[in-house]
């Protein structure tokens, strides 16, 4: 035996370092016939990685207070050598992350990955989600910009709707009437420290949830059903090297367009960083117009278009809490877009054309015209869930074929 | 190991009894960590009373007072614009100001004032927290008011929020008093000590 072969030995004995290796790459049988929407579960990952490495790095040279915050970011982008690229790197790959969330839930809807047996890795992955839509938040208040301060404000003041402890509740999250060094204090600590090991923690239970049911693939078809005479599915190749390799090239081209926008338009025309956030935090004056970063603007609009503060923070809620019990709602005997019937198919284009519709108008100025839009494009954003038992039942659907198809 | 002769009634007291002492000592320990986010004894004092003299404010005009960190409207208006206060009735929510958490008993409900020329506003919006901008009537169609760059809610010169808006409630008045005919103290009630 070769001395690395014994090294590895050695360590077997002690910790289980093959065994993990094996189950979770080397003999972790994927479908055969993954296609384009399965790279984004590993661009998080990557993506992760950039925030996690930039956010350090960016702490170092960051003061969280009222007095400095601003002036540090100023310091960091002018004066700490490639202190502009770590932070348009953390900058623009908060946004990043929210693409390749985005499509990585999509990529759910279209072929049913969260129905039997995934509804935990679905809800694994939907904590992730509100986790890292919280880490956002809170990390947009730290530049300390007038964006950063009104966004935050608005938002805060979200909970002093809350009948009777609201405004209680608000003052006791911002740490101060109004929000201040201390609220900006507090979500520094939460957005390095607490956020981030809650986020690691449910990305390492989405990942044990999922290897222990496996991948669903394009044909929403269980290809633990056909095995060969080892017990290894018919469909199914070992993750490592296939896939590995495989999502090196979705790296490669996702890296290429990062760094294009990293490198060319790191403010993205104004919806990666925003205009009013190159001013500091003035208590006294709200920008003309006010609108959270684009990943949040879809809920935004569904807050704006209920004409009552407490409805409105209601809806905006349950826009994401519906999302939770997708795995129930869906009640089609088969799991992917391919089988399914074309009033799926419409039913789906249609969210998706009113999702955008939301996100488009969450960033610009109410009017009585958008306002109609909005209230529409919501009443659909809810229908399509709450209407979904039955509509998911309608029209037929197309034979499920045994084997994966590519 | 065996579990003959044990007494599983007495396990599971002893078990629930363990858990129970825990969660009361889980919920003694999170009092200084939830504790510890309420606004520190520096932030309540940043909230004292501030002085303002109102002859820095012409008919029309609006002046911002910094109050515990949020900016206090203050605004003159003329008989005109009084008269306007009465008539907007049909497109206000709360005209009569029947909310009592929105102004301290002691200003008029109509104009929502101790001296019915000058207002003293919160320019907080009720909705979500923006600053609403001042909006002469000369400059708009509705007769002037304030309007929140937000979420569109709209307000008159009294605070009193139009139909329409987002927001629910009319502006907030804060606590005031006057120290003499041209001079405001804003935070304290006129007879008590500070609200």
């Amino acid at each position: 035996m070769g001395i690395m072969a014994q090294f590895m030995v050695w360590i077997d004995d002690r910790f289980p370092a093959t065994k993990v290796w094996n189950e979770h790459l080397a003999q972790y049988y994927a479908p055969k016939n993954f296609n384009f929407w399965y790279y984004f579960g590993s661009l998080a990952m990557l993506v992760l990685v950039n925030q996690i490495l930039t956010g350090i790095w960016l702490t170092m040279n960051y003061t969280p207070t009222g007095e400095g915050a601003f002036a540090s970011v100023e310091f960091i982008m002018r004066d700490v050598e490639w202190g502009w690229l770590l932070r348009y790197m953390h900058g623009v790959g908060a946004s990043a992350f929210f693409v390749v969330v985005y499509l990585h839930m999509f990529r759910g809807m279209l072929y049913g990955s969260f129905r039997k047996p995934r509804e935990l890795v679905w809800i694994f992955g939907m904590i992730i989600f509100v986790l890292l839509m919280a880490e956002g938040f809170m990390g947009y208040l730290l530049p300390w910009g007038n964006m950063s301060y009104w966004g935050a404000q608005v938002i805060i003041n979200l909970f002093s709707a809350i009948p009777v402890v609201g405004e209680d509740l608000a003052v006791w999250i911002r740490g101060d009437f109004i929000i201040s060094g201390a609220t900006l204090n507090r979500f520094f600590a939460l957005h390095v420290v607490a956020l981030p090991m809650a986020l690691l923690l449910m990305i390492f239970l989405h990942i044990v949830a999922l290897h222990k049911v496996g991948s669903n693939n394009p044909d929403g078809i269980d290809i633990k059903k056909n095995k060969d005479e080892n017990g290894i599915p018919l469909d199914g190749i070992p993750f490592h090297p296939y896939y590995t390799v495989k999502d090196i090239v979705g790296v490669g081209v996702f890296l290429l367009i990062f760094c294009w926008i990293i490198f060319f338009s790191p403010e993205m025309g104004g919806y990666f960083f925003e205009a009013p956030n190159f001013t500091p935090a003035d208590p006294l004056k709200t920008p003309d117009h006010i609108a959270p970063v684009w990943y949040f603007t879809p809920y935004y609009s569904i807050l704006k278009a209920v004409p009552n503060q407490g409805l409105g923070v209601i809806a905006m809620a349950g826009s994401l809490f519906v999302l939770f019990f997708l795995p129930w709602l869906d009640k089609s005997p088969v799991l992917s877009i391919r089988y399914k019937s074309p009033i799926f198919k419409i039913a789906l284009a249609l969210f998706v054309v009113c999702f955008f519709v939301l996100g488009y108008l969450g960033m610009k100025s109410p009017n009585e015209m958008r306002t109609l839009v909005a209230r529409i494009c919501t009443i659909y954003y809810f229908a399509f869930f709450i209407l979904m038992p039955w509509w998911s039942q309608w029209g037929t659907t197309k034979p499920v074929p045994t084997r994966v198809t590519h | 190991m065996s579990n003959d002769g044990v007494d599983l009634g007495k396990r599971r007291f002893l078990t629930l009894a363990t858990a129970g002492v825990g969660a009361v000592g889980a919920g003694f320990i999170a009092v200084p960590f939830l504790g510890s986010w309420n606004p520190s004894e520096k932030a309540k004092a940043g909230g004292a009373p501030v002085e303002f003299n109102l002859d820095k404010v012409e008919v029309g005009q609006m002046v911002k007072v910094k109050w515990r960190g949020k900016p206090v409207f203050v605004v003159r208006r003329d008989d005109n614009t009084l008269g306007k206060l009465a008539k907007n009735v049909a497109d206000l929510k709360d005209a009569n100001s029947e909310v009592e958490t929105q102004q301290p008993v002691y200003v008029s409900k109509v104009t929502r004032s101790i001296n019915p020329e000058i207002a003293v506003i919160v320019g907080i919006c009720t909705h979500l927290g923006c600053v609403p901008q001042h909006k002469k009537e000369t400059e708009v169609s509705w007769g002037g008011g304030f309007f929140c760059p937000c979420h569109g809610s709209v307000f008159d010169l009294a605070g009193r929020v139009f139909n329409g808006s987002p927001a629910s409630t009319n502006l907030v008045i804060p606590p005031y008093r006057y120290l003499a005919d041209n001079k405001i103290l804003i935070g304290e009630d006129p007879l008590e000590g500070e609200a």
